[in-house]
């Protein structure tokens, strides 16, 4: 810990449908920057808070869904040491160039048990806030889009969620955070992990299809914030899942919506922060409703069958 | 607006639907039911409908969900379809995997250890 090794969720490459009207969604609805498009088509984006070139990737695709999930590590040595790590825990690994995605280093690309690509990576271009690093100003909310502070997390939804939280916890040290248990009181049904202060840099449902994301989160600065994007959403006919609510789990504040493919979408304000030395909480079967949805009480159909 | 009839087989319920909306979109505005409601965007697949007659104007839909032969035999997603005529058609399942189906599939698995 002490925010060395695995720093935290850097990029994530989606699937879209129609790349035009993707385009105008992420900067005109979400109010993210485009910040570059490459060879292949790809459009490059990243928060007006974020420092790093890139933060979300699409690319044009028959199918919706997430083609990878980025963490960025503290530096070259660590990216060495976690593939020499994930090669001795059995996992297969392969080098993306540097270059490959636009201003991002060379890449550590993995494949975890629930079927999912994770890469991680050490370097991408510091372009900055906007602001500079000397005498900033503050930012503020002022122009349109929900304008989330960064992409946050991610939801994955697989098979074996034991064999990737194995590998997110032995090898590039998560830690559990909460978890909820099946009916047998045993097996989880999902878990919650960080490898920061945060309440979660990854989360994992056990579900029958591997390699399926149920969604990615942007962390906004508060509930009304939240408030504000459900308003932004509603001007712009975006499909809402559920929300504005709260998560039980975690006790974040949420909006579940979708991107006009079908990929599912997080903007959260809250949770708490929590420490490698801290208790992870355990939510029952029975009361799995409230952890989910703490105001409805119960799930609704969507959180466990749609995916993409 | 042209508005035309949307009747789901399965139930024979029907609800008028504008030619400015999805099926799906037109079904849930008045507060009806029959076809599964997920993404809303072609992506998920859970509103997949086999349209019996009528005509539709669409747009692209995942095809991890609807094959280019489905999609020329009418086989869509309800989401991705508009209505130029009156439509007939069959919802094509319930939500593939409810709540309490993924649970099953999750016994099986090997506890945590």
């Amino acid at each position: 810990m002490a925010m060395t090794g695995v720093l935290r969720p850097g990029h994530a490459q989606l699937r879209v449908l129609d790349m035009e009207e993707s385009v105008k969604f992420y900067t005109d609805v979400m109010g993210l920057l485009e910040t570059g498009r490459d060879a292949s088509g790809r459009v490059y984006f990243k928060t007006r808070a974020e420092r790093d070139h890139n933060s979300i990737v699409l690319r044009q695709a028959d199918r919706a869904g997430m083609d990878f999930l980025g963490y960025k590590v503290l530096n070259q040595a660590t990216l060495d040491d976690l593939e020499a790590k994930l090669k001795a825990h059995g996992v297969a690994t392969e080098r993306v160039p540097a270059g490959e995605m636009l201003e991002t280093g060379e890449r550590v690309r993995f494949k975890i048990p629930t079927g999912h690509t994770l890469e991680l990576y050490a370097d991408k271009t510091d372009i900055g806030n906007g602001m500079g690093y000397t005498d900033p100003e503050v930012d503020v909310i002022d122009g349109k889009g929900i304008r989330p502070i960064r992409m946050d997390h991610a939801l994955l939804y697989g098979g074996d969620i034991d064999g990737s939280r194995q590998i997110f916890e032995d090898v590039l040290g998560f830690t559990l955070v909460e978890r909820v248990k099946l009916e047998d009181g045993a097996t989880d049904l999902a878990v919650w992990l960080t490898c920061s202060a945060k309440a979660h840099d990854v989360a994992m449902v056990r579900h029958a299809e591997d390699d399926k994301l149920h969604h990615i989160s942007f962390q906004l600065a508060s509930w009304e914030q939240v408030l504000r994007a459900a308003d932004i959403m509603s001007i712009n006919r975006v499909s809402i899942d559920i929300g504005p609510t709260r998560h039980g789990i975690t006790q974040g504040t949420t909006i579940y919506f979708f991107d006009p493919s079908g990929n599912r979408l997080e903007t959260f304000c809250g949770g708490y922060d929590h420490y490698p030395d801290m208790h992870p909480i355990t939510w029952t079967w029975d009361e799995v409703g409230r952890g989910i949805f703490y105001h409805d009480r119960k799930l609704n159909s969507a959180f466990l069958s749609v995916v993409s | 607006m042209p508005s035309y009839t949307i009747h789901i087989d399965n139930d024979g319920s029907s609800y008028r639907c504008t030619d400015t909306r999805s099926v799906l979109e037109g079904m849930e505005s008045l507060g009806k039911k029959g076809i599964p409601v997920g993404c809303r965007g072609g992506g998920c697949g859970v509103c997949k409908v086999q349209i019996l007659s009528g005509s539709y104007t669409k747009r692209v839909m995942s095809r991890a969900h609807i094959s280019a032969e489905e999609e020329a035999s009418g086989c869509v997603l309800a989401c991705r379809i508009k209505p130029t005529s009156d439509l007939l058609l069959r919802v094509m399942g319930p939500m593939k995997k409810s709540v309490c189906g993924v649970v099953e599939p999750a016994g099986v698995l090997s506890p945590s250890t």
